[in-house]
């Protein structure tokens, strides 16, 4: 599965391509703008040397042109990034030299916003965008969107610029803004760093991080672009070379172990699939393989929804019901879980149960963020990706198949079918108890928005997790950018830029991206609604206005109640009120068509269609809706 | 195990008694204003429908537990529902929260929301 690329001015002519290209751009500037571009750029000492006759320097072959080369070399499409001086030689050279194509800027409104948005892209897209901040107030805007990704196992790519020479960093700012180990705050949860020191080093750095990134668990890394290795002029003569970038096949299983696990699932009465991140790849790959595997097994499939792994409503899936669905299993194959622990305890409080773990987190492991969940007993653990290992797997248990044995695995499909009807008409069921409620269920705003967007190619971007799992319940998810998991390290802030991030990958394919967004998570950063009205990235929001930090509500009422003294003050730093946020008018100021507040859910389907109409048209739009705690 | 023998017990053992003795309105309107200012909605729902992702917070509406199971259950819950004791929240306040969740209509029939059938 190895894929190169070539770049597209040639990796040995560089120079040659960047010298004209900047010669072409520099020639259409006024001398003025040329001058202030050389002050800006890190030359601000030279300038000043000159007197008041002489020409300022001007660079007309920076490093940043070089670096740039080898990101288009790459292939990126967006730079997601707030600006930043320290990157501002890559800037220059992005939207001059690169004419702002391949990748196009996108201006985002907080790092965190940026790195959140290249997360959700990602997922939807199976690669990264190149993403851009500080090396130090930037980073640790950042740093939280990092973790997310972290622990999402996202290859998230983000270069952040620093200025290591005392020489030249210009005043005080510029100090307070230099850092020492530029990536060092944050290496605990990254997959990998580096610092380089020449152009050569940069370009091989580059290439590497990204076949770092791209290889399971895919994850994110950090680049530091040296101010001065930007700004500065190409040294004459200086043979730079970008190198050839062929991305690395994934791991798969090794063969004897996926021959025994084989052999374990044939024999076994009632095998369960656990799935948190199988479907990893950002492709369609990915859930074709997931349904072959449990359609040749016919066994029942728990998604954990870290990523869309199986169809919502395939026959087999018993997600909506997963203590049933491992009730009598006696064996359970994991394909990247997340919390298998918690998932399995309620069956091996009762019983012994066989399990088989197919996952690239036995291959890679931090100590001190601690986010691989409690330990597992396991009876054959194969350290591989799953998606790669899935192809050999199936062919394996194809061949031990007997013809006896495929005949109880058809009868063992059709009472996990009936059992995936039954679940699923218990969810429409309860879909109707509070039906015309004020505030909205999130049932019924879920259901609403479904009947609408279900013909259209749609993505559903935003997590399940606090509008009751809803989408997941009643929407017929088939496709890998239906549903794309959630934050990975539970980190609010991430849902409005990532959904955006997604919207941006949908926004080329023509897809229409919907998201239910959380109050409380809008307003971490909610720049991004002038991010997606500036670039007119079509996507439709729905606000999920319970006007609280609603968890935490919870939690605060269960702390008060279990020592007695009441819940009359809960609402103290929980409760978004007193005043109530207007978030139409919100969204309005930053150029996004809106409605709302939104209360009587007779009112939501002509919102619903306003919005569509908009969306279709390539631009976003936000309804506002008041709505129940979950 | 018990922790859902109980909440299994809470929400569908125990329903129906109340059907016996109509509440009086004005218990049903003290009932709401207590149950929305004790927050049992937050959990639950604010016409008891229940919270879907959530099976610590059951279904309470139309039909509650008895009255006798309720008071147990809240004053010693077990899973994740915090105990209300009765300096919190009173028995007889109980009894009108009951009444309330009582009063709440069946949702109308699967078959007669369109949105909810394929």
């Amino acid at each position: 599965m190895s894929k190169s690329k070539k770049s597209r001015v040639g990796r040995r002519g560089f120079l040659r391509g960047a010298a004209v290209g900047a010669a072409a751009a520099l020639a259409a500037k006024p001398p003025v703008a040329m001058a202030q571009q050389a002050v800006q750029s890190g030359t601000a000492q030279v300038a000043a040397n000159a007197g008041p006759a002489a020409e300022a320097r001007i660079i007309d072959r920076p490093g940043s042109d070089f670096m740039l080369e080898v990101f288009k070399s790459i292939g990126f499409d967006y730079l997601f990034a707030n600006p930043g001086g320290s990157f501002g030689g890559l800037h220059e050279s992005v939207i001059n030299i690169g004419g702002n194509k391949d990748p196009e800027f996108i201006t985002c409104m907080h790092e965190e916003s940026s790195v959140a948005m290249s997360h959700g892209y990602a997922k939807v897209e199976g690669k990264p965008v190149l993403t851009m901040a500080h090396g130090t107030v930037g980073l640790q805007h950042a740093a939280m969107a990092l973790y997310n990704a972290w622990c999402d196992r996202v290859p998230v790519y983000l270069v952040i610029g620093n200025t290591l020479d005392v020489q030249h960093r210009g005043g005080e700012v510029a100090w307070v803004h230099s850092v020492q180990d530029a990536a060092g705050m944050v290496r605990e949860f990254v997959k990998w760093d580096d610092t380089p020191v020449s152009l050569q080093h940069f370009a091989e750095s580059a290439v590497r991080a990204y076949k770092v990134a791209m290889t399971p668990p895919r994850l994110p890394v950090v680049l530091v672009a040296d101010t001065e290795m930007q700004d500065n002029q190409i040294p004459a003569g200086e043979n730079l070379r970008i190198p050839k970038l062929t991305l690395t096949a994934p791991p798969a299983g090794d063969p004897a172990a996926v021959a025994e696990a084989a052999k374990m699932l044939v024999a076994a009465e009632n095998p369960v699939i656990v799935a948190g991140r199988a479907a990893s790849s950002g492709s369609a790959e990915g859930l074709r393989l997931m349904v072959e595997l449990a359609e040749t097994l016919q066994a029942g499939v728990i998604d954990q929804y870290q990523r869309l792994n199986f169809p919502s409503h395939h026959r087999l899936n018993q997600s909506l019901n997963p203590r049933a669905a491992l009730a009598n299993a006696d064996l359970v194959l994991a394909l990247e879980p997340g919390d298998l622990y918690g998932t399995l305890r309620p069956v091996r409080q009762r019983r012994p149960i066989k399990v088989i773990t197919i996952t690239s987190g036995d291959l890679y492991l931090k100590s001190n963020y601690q986010d691989f969940q409690r330990f597992n007993d396991t009876d054959l653990s194969i350290g591989a990706d799953a998606e790669a290992t899935l192809p050999a797997l199936i062919e394996a248990i194809k061949r031990l198949t007997t013809s006896d044995r495929r005949i109880a695995f058809e009868a063992r499909g059709a009472k996990l079918a009936d059992l995936s009807r039954q679940n699923l008409e218990q969810a429409r069921v309860a879909a109707t108890y509070g039906w015309d409620a004020s505030p909205i269920t999130t049932a019924r705003l879920t259901t609403e928005v479904w009947a609408q967007v279900k013909n259209e190619d749609w993505s559903y971007a935003s997590e399940a997790l606090f509008v009751s799992n809803w989408p997941l319940k009643l929407w017929d998810m088939n496709k890998h950018y239906h549903y794309i998991g959630g934050k990975g390290g539970a980190g609010i802030g991430y849902g409005a830029p990532a959904t955006l991030g997604a919207a941006v990958a949908n926004k080329k394919h023509g897809r229409f991206t919907v998201n239910i967004q959380t109050d409380g998570d809008m307003m971490y950063a909610p720049g991004i609604l002038w991010t997606a009205a500036h670039h007119r990235i079509p996507i439709l929001t729905l606000m999920h206005n319970n006007r609280a930090y609603h968890q935490e509500v919870m939690g605060i009422q269960g702390t008060a109640n279990h020592r007695g003294r009441g819940i009359d003050r809960i609402h103290i730093g929980t409760k978004i009120d007193d005043p109530f946020i207007d978030y139409a008018k919100l969204a309005q100021s930053m150029g996004v068509r809106s409605e709302g507040p939104i209360s009587d859910p007779k009112d939501l389907g002509g919102a619903i269609r306003r919005g569509i109409e908009v969306v279709k048209r390539g631009e976003p739009y936000l309804i506002d809706v008041v709505t129940q705690g979950r | 195990m018990k922790k859902w023998m109980a909440i299994w017990a809470f929400v569908v053992f125990l329903p129906a008694v109340h059907a016996q003795n109509p509440p009086a309105p004005s218990n049903v309107e003290n009932g709401k204003r207590l149950y929305l200012k004790n927050g049992c909605y937050e959990c639950h729902g604010t016409v008891g429908q229940g919270a879907q992702a959530n099976p610590l917070a059951p279904r309470l509406a139309p039909r509650p537990p008895a009255l006798a199971a309720l008071i147990a259950y809240v004053r010693k819950p077990a899973g994740g529902m915090p105990p209300y004791v009765s300096k919190v929240m009173s028995d007889a306040e109980l009894e009108d929260v009951r009444a309330y969740l009582a009063s709440i209509p069946e949702p109308p029939p699967l078959k007669s929301i369109a949105l909810l059938n394929p």
